[in-house]
C-alpha cells in the first residue's frame, strides 16, 4: 500500500508535470511549424535567450522572482477553493501603493525603507483582492468575473495616477512615469554585473513561509477546510465568508509583493503602460505546482526562463513571444486533465481523492 | 432643453448603444446556450478573440467579407469544441478549461498575427456594408436605430428571437434545460446528456465567433491583438443580470453599452471634467456591481459547473 502511494505520488507530482511541459512544447512546436517557421530553431534561440547567452541565466532569475510571488499567491487561493485570475491587477495596485511610499520617504536606512515599501505594496494587493473576496462572501459574485473586471479597473487606476500631474506623475519626464524610488529603498544587486537583485532571496524566503502558513497554522487550516468542503467548515464553526476574504486578500498580498519587488529591484519607478500576462502566467505556475508552495519554485523558474527566452526568440526568429501562451495553455490542459496524460502514456487510472483544483462545492454561477 | 436634446442627439446615442451591444449580446446568448445545458463558459472572451482573428484573416485572404464571417463562426465552433472535449469527456474543471482557452486564444492569435498580418502592407478587406431595410429604415427614430445597420447587428437581433424560441419552445430547449438542471434525471429519461451538452457548447462557440466578427469585420475592418478587451466577460455578466434569458441578456447588454456611450458623450459634448480613465472604468465597475447585485436574485441552472459522469 505504501509502495503504491509512493508510486502515485511520483506520478502525480513529478511525472505528470514533466510530461505536461514536454507535451506543451510539442503543441507549441506544431503551431510554429504551422506558421512556416522552424520549431527547432525557435526553441534553440529560446534556450539560448534563457540560459546560455551572456547574462541570460541571471536575467532568467530576475524574471523568476515576481513569478514566485505570483505563483504562491494563486496557489494559496486555490487551496481555499478560490480561482484568483486577477493577480495582474493586484500586482499593479501593489506596485503603485509600494512605489508611492518608496519615492515619498527619504533619508531612512534601507532596513526600514525596504520593509515599509514592501508592506505598503502587499497591503495594496491585499485590499484590491479582498474586494473580490468580499463580493464573493457577501453576495456570491464569482471571483473569476470580479477579479478580471478589477484588472481592467486597476490598469486604468494606474494609468490615471501615473499620467496626472500633481498625483504620481514625476516632474520633467518625457514619457509619463512616477518619480524614482529613494536610493535606500532599492533592493541591492546580489550578482555583480547583472540585474539580479535581493528579491530572489526574498522569494526564496517566501516559499517556506507560505508553506508554513498553509500547512501549519490555524489560518491555513481554515483556508484548506473552506477549500475542501464549505459545509463542513461552516459546521465546524469556521466563518466561511471571513476565511474567503482573508484567503483572497493574502493571495493578493503576494501578487502585490511581486509588484513592489519588481519595482524596487528592477524598474525603480512605474510607467503608465501595462504589460499584460502576469495573471495567466500565475495561474499556469500554480497549476503546474499543483498548488504546492514548494512546487511553485521550479514552475516559476520554468516560466521565468520562457519569459526571458521569448524576447530573444522573437528577435532572432520572428516567432511571436506570444508562443509562450500556447506552451502555458497546453501545460495547463495536461495538468488539469491527468486523464489525457495517463491515456497517452497508458498509465493506470488515478487513485480516488486526487488534488482538486477549485472548489467543487461552490455553487456560485459564472 | 431643446438644445440639450439636440446636443445629446438621442437617436444616434441609441443607435450606437445598439451597435456596441452587439458583441455583448452575442456573447451572452452563447453563454446562455452553454450554461442552460450545464456547462460554464468563461471561454467566451477567447472564443470571440479567435473569431475576430480568423474572420479577419479569412476575409483578408479571400477578399470576401462574408467568407470571413463564416470563418469566424467556424473557428468559434472549433475552439468551443475543445472546451466541450475537455470539460465533458476529460472532466476538466470547467473554469480551468475556459481559462485555458482564453490563454490559448491570446497565444494563437498573437503568433499568427505576427507572422501573417502585421508584416503585410496591403489594404485590409474593409468593413461589412451597411444595409438599410427598405421602407422600415425610413421610419423616424426607429428606422435609424434598428433598420440601418450592418450584418452582425441584424444577426444579433434575429438570434435573440431564435435562441429564445429554441430554449423555451422546442423539445431541444427542454432537453437542454433538463441537462442543466438535473443531468441524472435527464439521462434517466433517455436524454443523451453528453450529446446535448456538446451541441450546446459548440453552438455557443458559433454565437461568440460571430460576436468576434463584429470587432474585426464590422467595427474597424482590422485585427488588433487583444481587441475584444474583456467584452466576453461583460457578456457573461449580462447573461447573469438577464437571468439566463435572451431578452433579459439583451437589455442588460444595452445597459452596459449605453453607460459607456453616455459617459463618453458627457465628456466629448458637455465637457464634464471626468478623467478619461474613469469613463473607461464604467462598464467594468458596472459589471462588478451587477454581478454582485443580481446574484442574490438570479437563479442559475442547478447543475451548471458540476462535472457529470455518465452512469
Amino acid at each position: 500500500m505504501r509502495e503504491r502511494l509512493r508510486v502515485d505520488w511520483l506520478i502525480n507530482s513529478i511525472f505528470v508535470p514533466v510530461a505536461s511541459v514536454a507535451a506543451g512544447f510539442v503543441v507549441a512546436g506544431l503551431v510554429v511549424a504551422a506558421t512556416g517557421a522552424d520549431p527547432l530553431l525557435a526553441f534553440t534561440s529560446l534556450f539560448q535567450g534563457a540560459v546560455t547567452n551572456r547574462n541570460a541565466f541571471p536575467e532568467t532569475l530576475v524574471s523568476t522572482v515576481p513569478y514566485v510571488f505570483l505563483g504562491l499567491g494563486v496557489a494559496l487561493g486555490f487551496r481555499a477553493g478560490l480561482f484568483n485570475i486577477g493577480a495582474e491587477g493586484q500586482f499593479y495596485i501593489g506596485a503603485l501603493s509600494g512605489v508611492f511610499i518608496a519615492y515619498s520617504i527619504h533619508g531612512l536606512p534601507a532596513v526600514i525603507e525596504i520593509p515599509l515599501a514592501m508592506v505598503a505594496g502587499m497591503a495594496g494587493g491585499f485590499a484590491w483582492a479582498a474586494i473580490a473576496g468580499f463580493l464573493k462572501a457577501r453576495f456570491g459574485a464569482h471571483e473569476v468575473i470580479t477579479t478580471i473586471m478589477l484588472n481592467y479597473v486597476a490598469f486604468l487606476v494606474a494609468n490615471y495616477l501615473v499620467d496626472t500631474p500633481g498625483l504620481m506623475l514625476a516632474p520633467d519626464v518625457s514619457t509619463p512615469r512616477t518619480p524614482d524610488v529613494d536610493v535606500n529603498a532599492v533592493l541591492p544587486i546580489i550578482v555583480a554585473g547583472s540585474r539580479l537583485h535581493f528579491g530572489l532571496i526574498l522569494a526564496l524566503i517566501a516559499v517556506p513561509l507560505v508553506w508554513f502558513l498553509i500547512e501549519r497554522t490555524t489560518i491555513g487550516f481554515q483556508l484548506r477546510a473552506v477549500g475542501f468542503n464549505q459545509g463542513a467548515a461552516r459546521a465546524a464553526g469556521m466563518s466561511v465568508g471571513r476565511t474567503m476574504v482573508l484567503a483572497m486578500g493574502l493571495s493578493g498580498a503576494l501578487a502585490g509583493a511581486a509588484g513592489i519587488v519588481q519595482v524596487l529591484g528592477v524598474s525603480r519607478h512605474m510607467t503608465d503602460t501595462v504589460a499584460a500576462g502576469y495573471g495567466f502566467d500565475a495561474i499556469a505556475i500554480a497549476l503546474l505546482a499543483r498548488s504546492n508552495p514548494w512546487g511553485v519554485l521550479p514552475a516559476a523558474l520554468l516560466f521565468g526562463a520562457l519569459h526571458n527566452g521569448a524576447s530573444f526568440m522573437q528577435l532572432q526568429t520572428d516567432v511571436s513571444a506570444d508562443l509562450i501562451s500556447i506552451v502555458q495553455a497546453s501545460v495547463i490542459i495536461f495538468i488539469a486533465a491527468p486523464a489525457i496524460v495517463r491515456w497517452i502514456f497508458r498509465l493506470r487510472p488515478e487513485a480516488a481523492g486526487s488534488v482538486q483544483i477549485t472548489s467543487r462545492e461552490a455553487k456560485t454561477p459564472v | 432643453m431643446s438644445s440639450f436634446l439636440s446636443q445629446l442627439d438621442p437617436v444616434s446615442l441609441l443607435s450606437i448603444t445598439l451597435i456596441t451591444a452587439t458583441p455583448l449580446t452575442l456573447a451572452a446568448l452563447g453563454g446562455m446556450m452553454c450554461e442552460r445545458s450545464g456547462v460554464v463558459n468563461i471561454a467566451l472572451e477567447g472564443i470571440m478573440l479567435t473569431g475576430a482573428f480568423v474572420g479577419y484573416a479569412a476575409a483578408f485572404a479571400t477578399h470576401n467579407l462574408w467568407l470571413g464571417v463564416l470563418a469566424a463562426i467556424v473557428a468559434g465552433m472549433l475552439i468551443a469544441g475543445l472546451h466541450a472535449v475537455l470539460s465533458i469527456n476529460f472532466l476538466v474543471d470547467q473554469i480551468v478549461s475556459g481559462t485555458v482557452i482564453n490563454i490559448l486564444a491570446v497565444g494563437i492569435t498573437g503568433v499568427f498575427y505576427r507572422n501573417f498580418i502585421e508584416s503585410q502592407n496591403v489594404a485590409g478587406p474593409g468593413t461589412l456594408p451597411q444595409w438599410n431595410v427598405p421602407v422600415l429604415s425610413a421610419i423616424p427614430v426607429v428606422g435609424p436605430i434598428f433598420f440601418q445597420n450592418q450584418f452582425v447587428t441584424y444577426a444579433m437581433l434575429a438570434l435573440i428571437v431564435i435562441v429564445h424560441f429554441t430554449l423555451f419552445h422546442t423539445v431541444w430547449g427542454l432537453r437542454t434545460r433538463a441537462c442543466g438542471e438535473h443531468p441524472r434525471a435527464a439521462e434517466t429519461a433517455g436524454i443523451n446528456v453528453y450529446f446535448v451538452r456538446y451541441v450546446n457548447v459548440i453552438a455557443s462557440g458559433a454565437l461568440a465567433g460571430l460576436g468576434g466578427a463584429y470587432f474585426s469585420l464590422q467595427q474597424i475592418g482590422n485585427f488588433l491583438p487583444g481587441m475584444t478587451g474583456g467584452r466576453g466577460f461583460i457578456g457573461l455578466a449580462a447573461m447573469i443580470f438577464g437571468q439566463w434569458t435572451p431578452v433579459g441578456a439583451f437589455l442588460a447588454s444595452l445597459l452596459f453599452s449605453g453607460s459607456d456611450q453616455v459617459g463618453s458623450r458627457l465628456q466629448s459634448v458637455f465637457h464634464v471634467p471626468i478623467p478619461l480613465q474613469f469613463l473607461g472604468m464604467l462598464p467594468y465597475i458596472l459589471t462588478i456591481v451587477v454581478v454582485a447585485g443580481a446574484m442574490g436574485r438570479a437563479v442559475a441552472p442547478a447543475a451548471v459547473g458540476r462535472l457529470y459522469k455518465k452512469s
